[in-house]
């Protein structure tokens, strides 16, 4: 360590410690300021390796800078600072510090030079995340939490191992381009995707995000599924089969998204779509995929934190999440309305907002690729992203049939907020230069040519006839719809009851006095929670002899034997 | 006379010789200055060993000038070194701690006795882990046990006296069995010394006799380490023994007797033929990962606290017999230093549990409701060392199962690093028990006035957080030794 510096990610981290002391105005600086003390203290940093250490043997490199990891960790800084800004209102004194760990910590996985640290910041990051989820306070969020913390301890199992394997294979920590060639690799290539959301367990996200309170979404929609976008950008690009994983995650979220009801689990499936198209472009790995995918990530954040928070601030506002419930909302929340609006122009791409000049370049990476299929099909997507977000969510929710509510726009923390966030979807659609430059390849694409206007356009324009056309059957009646997560909320639970049932009948037969050990064990596990299960009880002093007297028989039967 | 050159036999006499002095001399502030000045000059003594150990290889002393094989041997080689360093450091560390707590949980008049226990019971492991005579192992792991069936018994719940007589009777039937194991031996080689037994043996081919003390053997130490399912003598002991006891035993006691069970192994029947052809690492891979899986399953479901982590503390032993299992330099050292890393977290941990008995009374999950806001700091170190237990990075207990990963990935067992791993999530789910009562429960009405735990049982207890935390991030002295040990055990390094 040659010169003192600061990690921002830990500027965040340990800030959010000292956020539950502080209160009225101090806090809310403090909540302004942590942000943009990381952004400041990241770009103090030079580029390459800046910490050093030792641990195990391995050479760690728990701070390291490069384009790529300064762009992902500018947007996540930003993000806190948005959703900050955002969530000033919010009564739960935990989810700010929660929010501000969870970010620091995917700030810490994008300037982590090594996968020991990567390994770290991540299970940091499933912390806050379940934190913040839980500083919703109801019922609901509660059991989802759970639900969302189990996925994500599993994922980090998978991921743990997997590091494990490449450091012994390797001999060294070091985060670099790796290809799915061992058991290793794809451990860890298994551990990313859960976090980005691809099947089979992209359920976990819908399921969870929406429960969170009207700030917490916010949070919650920007950091997961963008690291994990993240670690696939620098450890996986080119791996041919993450194009198939994301155009299916592409048209999962466009579907499900579509015969969603609740407006913030329409925008959680969009997330996932969304994130689809990012891993199709990590997937075709070409410099212009891959910049796109950078690129995306960075805008999507931004807009999908945007409509979250137009969402947030009708649900703030009204306490209602269903569409079929919500409508006309334009007349007394003008300003949230037109925000709301911005941000579904930019995810679908709208020329002159962020989404067209990031998402077009994955599109046209798929064209330099001469990937015609994946080319068609993310155009096709492309129209099903206008349908589901793009022009369901605002119309169901601020148009539409009047639903007579008249609630005014929210507070001036939240709305500064998103005024904020809208302008920099248009920003950045209008003047993308500054972010081409921030990319980690350098950009030759011009993407306001009138070929690209018009293909663009056109494809809006017919799926939005499509939508108006076909409206009758997109009205939302109040339905629930099935997903995958459906299997561990009902069958997983119901099978464990029946074969506790099952077992327990056993026990009661004879049978297994003298039956297998597996028996006993599962009778012993069944009356776990009786204070005289098999296990839990004190045992008599002569059982424990029989015990030991059975241990020996056996070693010595065992010793005879050979 | 040179005294460095008495340091072994110094190991075990200052602490057996303080006990009886803490008898005659019978005040109890007396008797506590006395063990406290043995245990810490017991300590300096084994710090040197260590150095000297790791200077200029094992040190053999023969007491009083008879050479070994007639004479008993003490022999100190990285193993017993890193061991004796062990259990006199946490005996230093524990004895401030008893004073402050045993005020609390025993009459006066019996508070010199304690002290002598404690210092017979020290005398013991240290003698256990010093000597290279395997009868002398055999006398000393019987003071040992004695004097802990009587440190249990002290404890000031009733309950005590049932669990002091399960583990004597179990302790006693376990005694037998290495007695009547290290006889068997005896009767083969003729001799007593462990090293001499170990070159004789070597010219056996399968003999009977031998295999029935091997046999005998291990279930007597498996007994006495709560390998599972003879474990049921450890939760009861260690739950209602005074905590000072409790703290002192989790954190030695089993690590001692896994050190007796490493001697026999790889020490004595190593080199032999007879053990190389036995499935003995099958058999202890299997009760390992039952004890890992099915004692913390039982942990989860524990309503009192000392239960619960004597419960883990189960677990825990399967993780350390596992590494045995692998019979790799690598499964050694993860067992080694799990040995260490483990006896200081649950060490820790029951000193912590002792100051909130102090506090609130029990140790109960609905007792401790709330205990997050009316003693932040020993509720934080619980969950420190809960990490530990867990194997979260920058925790000791990290360490050394990351050793265990990279033994099981060492022989290709990919299943097996799955098992370790999702073990620990049990380790997660009773963890989180006690968060959530900690955290999520205001505290009961009568005890909302509770204060922090006084700094005579604080700061002892934070020395063994303090070193949780340290032994995770700075592996130098735990893994070092551990794989030095482990090299000597399997003849593959210098000793």
């Amino acid at each position: 360590m040659s010169e003192w510096l600061v990690h921002p990610g830990l500027v965040l981290v340990l800030g959010a410690f000292a956020l539950p002391w502080l209160h009225g105005g101090a806090r809310s600086a403090a909540v302004l300021a942590l942000p943009l003390a990381a952004l400041v203290c990241l770009w103090q940093l030079p580029e390459g390796a800046r910490w050093q250490t030792a641990w195990l043997g391995y050479e760690l490199a728990p701070l390291s800078v490069d384009k790529l990891s300064r762009l992902f960790a500018t947007i996540f800084a930003l993000m806190a600072c948005g959703g900050g800004l955002f969530a000033l209102r919010q009564t739960s004194r935990l989810e700010i510090p929660a929010a501000y760990v969870y970010a620091g910590s995917a700030i810490g996985v994008a300037l982590a030079g090594d996968l020991v640290t990567v390994f770290v910041f991540w299970e940091l990051m499933a912390v806050g995340s379940t934190l913040v989820l839980w500083s919703a306070g109801t019922k609901t969020a509660w059991a989802a939490s759970r639900r969302y913390v189990m996925i994500h301890l599993l994922g980090g199992v998978v991921l743990f191992a997997g590091v494990t394997g490449h450091l012994l294979d390797a001999g060294d920590a070091a985060f670099v381009r790796m290809a799915p060639d061992s058991v290793a690799h794809w451990l860890i290539l298994i551990g990313f995707l859960i976090n980005a959301g691809a099947p089979p367990l992209s359920a976990w996200l819908p399921d969870a995000y929406p429960e969170a309170s009207w700030s917490g979404t916010v949070f919650l929609s920007a950091f997961t599924t963008k690291t994990a976008v993240y670690v696939l950008l620098r450890g996986f690009p080119g791996t041919e089969f993450l194009v198939w994983i994301g155009l299916f995650m592409v048209f999962y979220g466009i579907v499900y998204a579509l015969l969603e009801n609740d407006m913030r689990r329409i925008l959680a499936y969009s997330i996932v779509n969304q994130v689809g198209f990012m891993i199709a472009g990590i997937g075709i790995g070409t410099e212009m995929a891959l910049n796109g995918a950078a690129a995306h990530a960075f805008t999507h954040i931004v807009y999908k934190a945007l409509l979250l928070m137009s969402a947030g601030a009708v649900l703030a506002a009204t306490g209602r999440r269903k569409c079929s419930e919500l409508g006309g909302l334009f007349h007394s929340m003008p300003l949230t309305t037109i925000c709301g609006t911005i941000g579904a122009l930019a995810i679908s791409s709208f020329p002159l907002t962020s989404g067209f000049v990031s998402k077009s370049m994955v599109t046209q990476a798929a064209i330099d690729g001469h990937l015609t299929w994946v080319w068609l099909a993310l155009a096709a997507a492309s129209a099903g992203v206008f349908l589901h977000a793009g022009i369901k969510f605002p119309w169901f929710v601020f148009f539409q049939k009047d639903s007579g509510l008249r609630p005014g726009d929210p507070p001036a923390s939240m709305r500064w907020a998103m005024i904020a966030f809208a302008f920099l979807c248009i920003a950045l659609g209008v003047w993308p230069e500054p972010l081409y430059r921030l990319l980690p390849y350098a950009v030759d694409y011009v993407p306001y040519t009138a070929a690209h206007v018009l293909t663009q356009l056109q494809l809006l324009l017919f799926s939005g006839l499509a939508f108006f056309a076909m409206l009758p059957w997109l009205k939302r009646t109040p339905t629930l719809t099935l997903d995958v997560d459906w299997l561990w909320r009902r069958p997983l639970p119901a099978l464990a009851r029946a074969a506790a049932r099952n077992f327990g009948r056993l026990r009661d037969g004879a049978a297994v006095r003298a039956g297998s050990l597996a028996g006993r064990v599962s009778a012993g596990l069944r009356r776990h929670r009786e204070p005289d299960g098999l296990f839990l009880r004190s045992w008599p002093t002569g059982g424990m002899a029989l015990w030991t007297m059975t241990m020996l028989l056996a070693w010595l039967v065992l010793y005879y034997l050979p | 006379m040179n005294l460095a050159a008495h340091l072994p036999a110094l190991q075990v006499v200052l602490p057996l010789a303080a006990a009886p002095l803490a008898v005659l001399l019978r005040g109890r502030g007396a008797a506590f200055m006395l063990v406290t000045l043995a245990a810490w000059a017991a300590f300096a003594v084994s710090i040197l060993l260590w150095l000297q150990v790791n200077a200029s290889g094992p040190i053999s002393y023969a007491l009083g000038s008879w050479a070994p094989p007639w004479g008993i041997e003490y022999r100190v080689d990285s193993l017993s070194a890193l061991l004796l360093m062990l259990v006199c450091g946490i005996a230093a560390v524990v004895l401030p701690y008893a004073r402050a707590s045993i005020e609390r949980e025993l009459r006066q008049d019996v508070h010199y006795l304690f002290y002598a226990m404690f210092a017979l019971c020290l005398a013991g492991l240290a003698g256990i882990a010093i000597t290279g005579d395997a009868f002398n192992l055999f006398v000393f792991l019987e003071i040992s046990s004695l004097s802990s069936y009587v440190l249990i018994a002290l404890g000031r719940d009733r309950r005590a006296l049932v669990a002091a007589y399960q583990y004597l009777i179990m302790g006693t039937i376990g005694a037998t069995f290495i007695v009547v194991g290290v006889g068997l031996l005896y009767l083969k080689t003729g001799t007593l010394n462990l090293a001499d037994m170990g070159v004789r043996l070597q010219e056996m081919t399968s003999h009977r006799p031998v295999l029935a003390a091997l046999a005998f053997l291990t279930v007597g130490i498996s007994l006495k380490l709560a390998l599972f399912p003879l474990h049921q003598w450890l939760p009861n002991a260690y739950a209602y023994a005074p905590s000072a006891v409790s703290a002192f035993l989790a954190a030695t006691a089993t690590k001692v007797s896994v050190y007796a069970l490493l001697r026999f192994y790889f020490s004595v029947f190593g080199e032999t033929a007879v053990f190389k052809r036995l499935p003995m690492e099958d058999l202890m891979l299997i009760l390992a990962l039952a004890g890992m899986f099915v004692a913390s399953a039982v942990a989860i479901f524990q309503h009192d606290l000392k239960r619960l982590f004597a419960y883990s503390s189960v677990a825990q032993v399967g993780y350390i017999v596992l590494g045995i299992s692998f019979d790799s330099v690598t499964g050694l050292t993860a067992t080694i230093a799990h040995l260490v890393n483990h006896a200081v977290t649950k060490g820790g941990l029951f000193l912590l549990l002792g100051a909130v008995m102090a506090g609130m009374g029990g140790t109960t999950l609905a007792r401790v409701h709330g205990i997050g806001r009316v003693m932040p700091l020993t509720a934080f170190g619980i969950v420190l060392c809960g990490l530990g237990l867990i194997g979260v990075p920058g925790t000791a207990g990290f360490v050394s199962k990351w050793y265990l990963i990279l033994a099981a990935l060492e022989k290709g067992q990919w299943w097996l690093v799955f098992l370790i791993v999702a073990s620990s999530l049990l380790a997660v789910a009773y963890v989180w028990r006690f968060v959530e009562a900690a955290y999520f429960h205001a505290p009961r009405a009568d005890l909302a006035a509770v204060r922090e735990a006084p700094a005579g049982l604080a700061i002892p207890a934070w020395t063994l957080v303090g070193a949780t935390i340290w032994f995770g991030l700075d592996t130098s002295v735990t893994v070092g030794s551990a794989a030095r040990a482990a090299a000597m055990l399997l003849g593959t390094g210098a000793p």
